[in-house]
């Protein structure tokens, strides 16, 4: 199975990235540079990563979303490929308009490194079908604006629809984000968003590895 | 700024440089300098540049290994890690513009020293630093900790690389004075290290990175001089970070160092143009001339005297080899950044300088370099701190112990480092809060451990003593990670030099960290001198800090300070003495500061420490702690915070607990493994005259337990030791 990771400039868990795709795929992902105007095409999942794509300046995620590379992504996945925006990912994909709602800066107004407890909400997706509802897992989290907020409207719906796939466990929401939301789905459940690190939860040496069951699903699903 | 006709004593003065200095500055040159090369005088004459005071005593120190590939005099230093790998690293203070702007001093205090790492060809792969601030109850503390600590973090985490650890210390000393010492630890190639030579003539000099601004003017010479109560009003001189930019400059000089189209690279750190233009042509033995025409420029009707003196950050020069730099030009241009070519090397030994075609500047390098002053400053030792001090044998000893885990000396940095993105590069083993941080090698088992330490109590109490004692320490924490502590990078923090009293306590620290490097073998690969650290005549405590770096063989079998299991005997490694002198106990608990700092017994240290490695390399211990701040039931309730598990301790005939639980003495350790693990360890520590007792267990309750004593419940311990510093920042500002 192909896999890409898309590199703007200021991503820095591209590297993270990309270990573990080799991991679970056997071969090295693609690295997509911003400026480029296609993602190969025969890629079944593409991954943004985490990082300060353009430095967060404007807002984060806000320049990369303009940027070249990404006109493809969104067609790429308006056909089907599946696309995991992890951390300043998943800012990119609300900002590019593939996800609803917004990152917000954290309730606190500080940046937050640390190891939550996040519990799998829903299994039915290529992203969480290796877990079990209702699983808490643990991932680093390492984000200042990781906030997230829709209009009531939206929340209802992403609920409604299944498509909140990961929340923060009781008491760890290290952001204040809405309904503890920690990660979500797009409509044609092929594109996924979330805070939380799993990429950085796939080594025991690290900690558990909690993050391994995402992208070996993945590769189940789509290899 | 505009030119004056003619250079005036008051004009030199200004310069921070004095009568004799310039009088030997017309000798060198044959004639008045210009104004633009008094200001290139002024920086690289400066102490921040020249280490005119501290260069003689420095000379002392042992910088030499077999695994030592670079030593001091480039960028950072290098040690060669086996199987082609080499690590390389260095700590650099920010400390003056830190305290007038502490967001922005510290956020570029950590791009500077990532500069110098890369520099030299490696991809930095953990960041960490030492802080020393005022008493909290001082008005400025909060806003210095908050704003140092989002600087670290803002810089760091946006570069992509781990802030694995450090230390925070608070003392009234540091009140008008603040520390923030920033280490950068990085990877590369033995056989592709960069250095910063400008061989050969007709080479270009290349400028690469940001434009140059007005900003950061005559930086080294601030940080060359006393704060006094206007120390705000040079707030303009402090530079302005841009971490994004820094990581297209990291991206892009890896990128043209993999090519062979480099001579040399340095980074423009303090006193931007000038002192990289002048260290690579004196490095190379060679010359330079520049065309300021082709500075890329930030601001309009930039003078010379700006552009050669600007601090403005993110900048590199480099000396290609001729015809590639249409091939560099192309990978900056990819990354988005400046790219010029701004003049050429020459033979003439002679850095000159042209700006709108006349010729601004024309001076000898090595006037700059090798004729800078070397000061032979008068220094009085001083007679050491004696005495172990009285205590009030009365006090309860639980009570205390969780004063002190809760007080602002010893209690979490969780605050601090959750600011700090510890897991990016997914390498991070062994993550703060331990001994030591552990970075894996990536893609191998190897590790580095990593730490930085210094007690400057100790250091005040005993200049020389408390010196060697930050070596110890760093060595130990390393060993205590079971690595093999390899070298160290210092960072010399003091007062004014030209008082005899200070520049004693200088001299007697070099001479503890050369007898604790020479006993140790871990020598001083790289440094920096922070001197003038002081405000209204009043100096801070000496802080000598120590960063060290050690190797672990195998990842996998790495010690850790948390209890793991139940049940396990727990061993204290080394002779208890008892020593209160200088104790945050006598500190905390008594509310004085005084006595002799401990004194180091380099012998019995390094025995301890091979006999302790070397049972956590053969996977016979996983669970260790060393003995430092605060003594040893600290470190007991640290393992047992750290583990959530309890411990039962006691020892039996103990004639006095308190010096017993809280006394400082060096060398020491505690461990913890199965029971029958501790019999053969107790015949080992035997055979090999290593003083050591089994004082207690790992208990199921979650309770730290102390024979005679009483017990106190993890969670109240936990909740001394998390609480203070989130309820310190949240405070309301009392001012």
């Amino acid at each position: 199975m192909k896999t890409a990771v898309i590199v703007f400039p200021a991503s820095n868990r591209d590297r993270d990235a990309a270990v573990v795709l080799e991991q679970v795929t056997g071969q090295k992902p693609y690295m997509v540079w911003h400026a480029d105007s296609e993602v190969p095409s025969d890629v079944s999942l593409i991954v943004i990563p985490g990082g300060f794509s353009y430095g967060d300046y404007l807002r984060c995620g806000a320049m990369a979303a303009q940027s070249r590379i990404m006109r493809d992504v969104k067609a790429k996945a308006e056909k089907g490929v599946a696309v995991l925006g992890i951390c300043n990912g998943f800012q990119v994909l609300t900002e590019s308009g593939l996800l609803p709602g917004a990152l917000m800066r954290n309730a606190d107004l500080k940046f937050v490194s640390r190891d939550v407890g996040v519990v799998v909400e829903e299994t039915q997706s290529a992203f969480t079908r290796r877990y079990n509802k209702g699983e808490r897992v643990v991932y680093p989290v390492a984000h200042g604006e990781g906030n997230y907020y829709a209009d009531p409207e939206t929340i209802a719906r992403l609920e409604g629809e299944g498509r909140v796939l990961f929340r923060y466990a009781p008491g760890e929401n290290p952001n204040g984000s809405v309904n503890d939301i920690a990660g979500i789905l797009n409509e044609k459940r092929n594109v996924m968003g979330l805070m939380p690190h799993p990429e950085c939860a796939c080594d025991p040496l690290l900690g558990a590895p909690d993050g391994l069951p995402m992208f070996q699903g993945l590769v189940e699903a789509l290899g | 700024m505009s030119e004056p006709a003619k250079i005036t004593p008051e004009i030199v003065r200004e310069h921070g440089l004095s009568e004799a200095e310039y009088a030997r500055i017309k000798e060198l040159m044959g004639r008045e300098p210009t104004f633009v090369e008094l200001g290139i005088f002024s920086v690289m004459w400066s102490e921040h540049c020249s280490y005119k005071s501290t260069r003689v005593h420095l000379r002392r120190l042992p910088t030499k290994a077999p695994w030592v590939i670079q030593g001091p005099g480039e960028n950072a230093g290098v040690i060669d890690i086996g199987d082609g790998d080499a690590a390389i690293f260095k700590m650099e203070s920010h400390n003056h513009p830190s305290f007038i702007e502490p967001y922005q001093g510290a956020a570029t205090g950590v791009g500077g020293i990532m500069r110098d790492v890369f520099t030299m060809g490696a991809r930095p792969i953990a960041m960490m630093n030492a802080l020393r601030f005022g008493e909290p109850e001082h008005p400025k503390t909060r806003h210095l900790v908050e704003g140092v600590v989002r600087g670290i973090g803002g810089y760091g985490n946006c570069m992509g690389v781990p802030t694995v650890g450090g230390e925070v210390n608070f003392h009234r000393s540091y009140n008008g004075n603040i520390l923030v010492n920033a280490m950068c630890v990085g990877l590369a190639k033995t056989n592709k290290i960069f250095k910063s030579a400008a061989k050969g003539a007709g080479n270009p000099v290349v400028y690469i990175g940001s434009k140059t601004g007005r900003d950061g003017i005559h930086g080294a010479t601030m940080a060359s001089a006393e704060f006094n109560e206007d120390a705000e009003e040079k707030r303009p001189t402090v530079q302005v970070g841009d971490p994004f930019t820094e990581k297209l400059l990291l991206e892009a000089c890896l990128e043209l160092m993999a090519t062979d189209a480099i001579i040399a690279i340095q980074d423009m750190g303090a006193a931007g143009l000038t002192s990289s233009s002048a260290e690579m042509a004196d490095k190379g033995g060679s010359g330079i001339e520049l065309n300021l025409d082709h500075v890329p420029q930030r601001e309009e009707n930039m003078t010379a005297y700006e552009m050669m003196l600007s601090e403005s950050q993110e900048r590199m020069l480099a000396v290609l080899k001729p015809g590639r730099e249409a091939e560099a030009e192309r990978i900056f241009r990819k990354w988005e950044l400046d790219f010029a070519v701004i003049g050429r090397t020459t033979d003439t030994g002679r850095l000159v300088v042209k700006h709108k075609g006349k010729v601004v500047a024309d001076m000898p390098v090595h006037a700059l370099s090798e004729e800078a002053p070397r000061y032979e400053r008068p220094f009085t030792r001083r007679t050491p701190a004696r005495g172990n001090p009285p205590y009030d044998k009365s006090r309860p000893v639980m009570d205390s112990l969780v004063k002190l885990v809760g007080s602002p000396d010893l209690c979490s940095r969780r605050w601090v480092w959750e600011q700090y993105d510890h897991t990016v590069m997914a390498d991070t083993v062994q993550k703060p809060g331990g001994d030591a941080a552990v970075v894996r090698v990536h893609g191998t088992n190897k590790g580095l451990a990593i730490t930085t330490d210094v007690t400057p109590r100790y250091c005040r109490a005993d200049p020389y003593e408390g010196a060697k004692q930050a070596v110890a320490e760093a060595w130990r924490n390393i060993t205590a990670v079971g690595a093999r502590p390899l070298a160290v990078t210092d960072n010399l923090n003091y007062g004014n030099p030209e008082k005899p009293e200070i520049m004693g306590e200088i001299a007697s620290g070099v001479d503890g960290i050369a007898e604790a490097c020479r006993a140790l073998d871990f020598p001083v690969i790289g440094g920096n001198c922070s001197l003038y650290n002081e405000t209204n005549g009043e100096a801070i405590l000496p802080t000598p800090a120590i960063g060290g770096v050690g190797l672990l063989k195998d990842v996998h079998r790495m010690a850790k300070i948390a209890f793991r299991r139940e049940g396990d005997a727990i061993m204290l490694i080394g002779e208890p003495k008892g020593h209160l002198g200088q104790s945050l106990y006598l500190r905390e608990i008594e509310g004085r500061e005084e006595g002799a700092a401990p004194a180091v017994d380099l012998a019995a240290e390094k025995k301890n420490g091979d006999f302790v490695r070397k049972l956590i390399e053969d996977g016979h211990v996983d669970t260790v702690h060393d003995i430092s701040d605060g003594g040893l039931l600290v470190a007991l309730a640290e393992m047992a915070m750290a583990g959530n598990i309890g411990a039962d301790v006691g020892v039996a005939g103990l004639p006095d607990a308190i010096p017993f639980f809280f006394g400082e003495e060096q060398g020491r350790y505690l461990i913890a493994c199965p029971p029958a693990e501790a019999d053969r360890i107790e015949q080992q520590a035997r055979e090999a005259n290593i003083i050591h007792a089994i004082i207690g267990k790992t208990i199921a309750a979650k309770v730290l337990r102390v024979e005679r004593e009483g017990e106190i419940a993890l969670s109240a311990l936990k909740a001394a030791h998390e609480g203070w510093f989130p309820d310190y920042i949240a405070k309301p500002h009392a001012n």
